[in-house]
């Protein structure tokens, strides 16, 4: 496989995640098309990381090169934990005043 | 890099004397400490008296912008929890918690303000972030405020994913994270650099609320508690729009011809947006949000012109925007009504606090002799010197313009209009807060080159 097919499947998922988070109602659903985005970069990262590493390793065997994409899927993951927790509180604030996971709620904001 | 570590440290020390202290109001006190040890830490390492000598792989730069940046944020952080203290404990009853998430927030804005590399803007921005969802519902009861939580973390951590893809594609051209280390040059940008630098435009410019991302903001600003609304809209909208700048100038600054356009087209449909809409809107608050969006706007106009104007006219910015609006929001948590009708006849129920919101609105209006003026004239003559685009800087002093309809309707209803302004109790530490908010804002107005200069020591 070559780079542009792991550009092509992580695009397409990085899509279905942002159609997912403007057309869908219900928060837990928003919430996983989000993760699906962050995944999907996470995916990219580690596929441009071995494309780079490939493309040294030819000259100098033992190379270092793209090892810092690497360690950045770690933050990430890290950070989409961190936010996880904080969103699921959200929910769950929302959900124990309003008795609904249905993003249209929100619209009451609006006046 | 003593005030990254030591602001973190003292959220936990927030967190910790939560657990020994029982009164809400020592709370205030140990966060005053904290700021004041903050300002003192970054003050000594401004002199390059402190040094701590960490490798950190030259992930982080401090350079004399980032640090009297931090400085400008660290006081602005003061003079907010001097005037915010009693406003906290009726939140709700985690008021150290508040505290140690803001501690945490200003740990976030040293990091965005001096990263080298993708990865600690991609940290600072979520150490920023995560927090300001929590204070944003921490009214728990309160639908709005659950609201605006949800709302801002939905898109907060959209735009997290947006951004994270800008930088991947980036790092996939580049095969660096090093803003640096990319070496973009003056020529067309190879598909990949494009999509990353339009994508990471766009997540930048959610972060700061700038048009066509910004319809998060009214909202969320409107339903949180109002003096985390103070927060949001000042010290964090600056601190990104310092990292917008430190990014964009340093990774993108040689191929700025091609991408200037689209920095122009932001600021001039933020400029619009805001102030057009800012125009219609019956609740101070509201209005408050909405300047907020148009003062975000004449920000802009330092990315589009990136020269030495726009770096000394952001720092210049930072402070007089944070200063005025940090006054204009305390003013208006002390009033019993939030519509425009409220602050009827405040000359006579308080005469003191008309004055010093007329001052605060006169510099967000940039009249001269005012912080606000010489701010905004820093970033016209920045927009003016980049050469192109000469109707920017037209439309930006026409926005200017429409913006004195409603900071002056405001002043207008406290001055000229007859009515009985109800206002809660001030305590005096209040009163001198914003008599030295008042005060600064003038000392920036006449001498704004003690800030310039501070910038080339």
């Amino acid at each position: 496989m070559t780079i542009n097919h792991y550009i092509f499947l992580s695009v397409a998922l990085f899509c279905i995640g942002i159609i997912g988070v403007l057309t869908r109602r219900n928060m837990i659903i928003i919430f996983m098309c989000i993760e699906l985005m962050l995944n999907a970069t996470n995916l990219l990262l580690v596929a441009f990381s071995k494309m780079h590493y490939l493309a040294a390793s030819v000259t100098d065997a033992a190379t270092t090169v793209g090892t810092d994409g690497q360690l950045f899927v770690f933050f990430i993951m890290v950070v989409a934990a961190a936010e996880v927790s904080v969103g699921l509180a959200i929910i769950v604030m929302m959900f124990r005043n309003t008795h609904s996971i249905d993003v249209n709620f929100l619209n009451r904001l609006k006046h | 890099m003593i005030a990254i570590i030591l602001s973190a440290l003292w959220g936990v020390v927030m967190m910790f004397s939560g657990i020994f202290f029982k009164r809400k109001s020592t709370a205030g006190i140990i966060a005053v400490l904290g700021i004041v040890a903050l300002i003192i830490v970054s003050l000594l390492e401004y002199h390059s008296y402190l040094y701590l000598p960490l490798d950190i792989k030259g992930m982080l730069t401090f350079s004399a912008f980032s640090q009297v940046f931090n400085l400008v944020a660290f006081t602005c952080t003061l003079i907010y929890f001097l005037l915010n203290a009693s406003e906290f404990e009726e939140v709700g009853n985690d008021v150290y918690e508040y505290y140690a998430l803001i501690f945490f927030i200003l740990s976030g804005i040293c990091i965005v303000t001096s990263f080298n590399t993708l990865l600690m803007l991609f940290l600072g921005i979520e150490i920023i972030s995560i927090p300001l969802y929590i204070l944003a519902g921490s009214d728990k009861r309160n639908l709005k405020s659950n609201e605006a939580s949800l709302k801002y973390f939905l898109m907060g951590s959209f735009s997290t994913g947006i951004m994270l893809m800008g930088i991947v594609f980036l790092y996939g051209a580049t095969g660096t994270f090093h803003i640096q280390g990319m070496h973009l040059g003056t020529e067309k940008p190879a598909p990949m650099v494009a999509i990353g630098l339009v994508l990471l435009l766009a997540a930048m410019s959610f972060k700061v609320s700038a048009a066509p991302f910004h319809f998060w903001a009214p909202d969320v600003y409107d339903g949180s508690p109002t003096i985390f609304t103070s927060l949001m809209a000042t010290i964090i909208k600056v601190a990104s729009f310092v990292a917008f700048l430190r990014l964009f100038d340093t990774a993108f600054g040689k191929m700025h011809v091609q991408w200037q356009i689209l920095a122009a087209i932001i600021a001039a449909a933020t400029l619009f947006i805001g102030n057009i809409t800012a125009v219609f809107q019956q609740s101070v608050k509201r209005m408050l949000s909405y300047s907020s969006i148009a003062q975000a706007g004449f920000m802009m106009l330092s990315i589009f012109s990136l020269n030495t104007f726009a770096k000394e006219g952001i720092i210049l910015y930072s402070a007089a925007y944070s200063l005025a609006s940090i006054g204009s929001f305390a003013v208006l948590v002390k009033m019993k009504d939030y519509s425009f009708e409220g602050f009827n006849g405040l000359r006579k129920t308080n005469p003191f606090l008309a004055l010093m919101n007329t001052i605060f609105l006169l510099s967000l209006t940039g009249i001269p002799l005012s912080a606000g003026f010489i701010a905004k004239y820093y970033m016209l003559i920045g927009t003016v010197k980049n050469g192109h685009y000469f109707w920017l800087a037209i439309f930006a002093v026409l926005m200017a313009a429409i913006s004195a309809i409603y900071y002056f309707r405001l002043i207008q209803a406290m001055y000229f209009k007859e009515g009985n302004a109800e206002v809660k109790p001030l305590s005096t530490t209040y009163k001198a807060a914003l008599l030295i908010t008042a005060g600064l804002i003038i000392f920036i107005g006449a001498f704004p080159n003690v800030l310039i200069n501070a910038l080339y020591n």
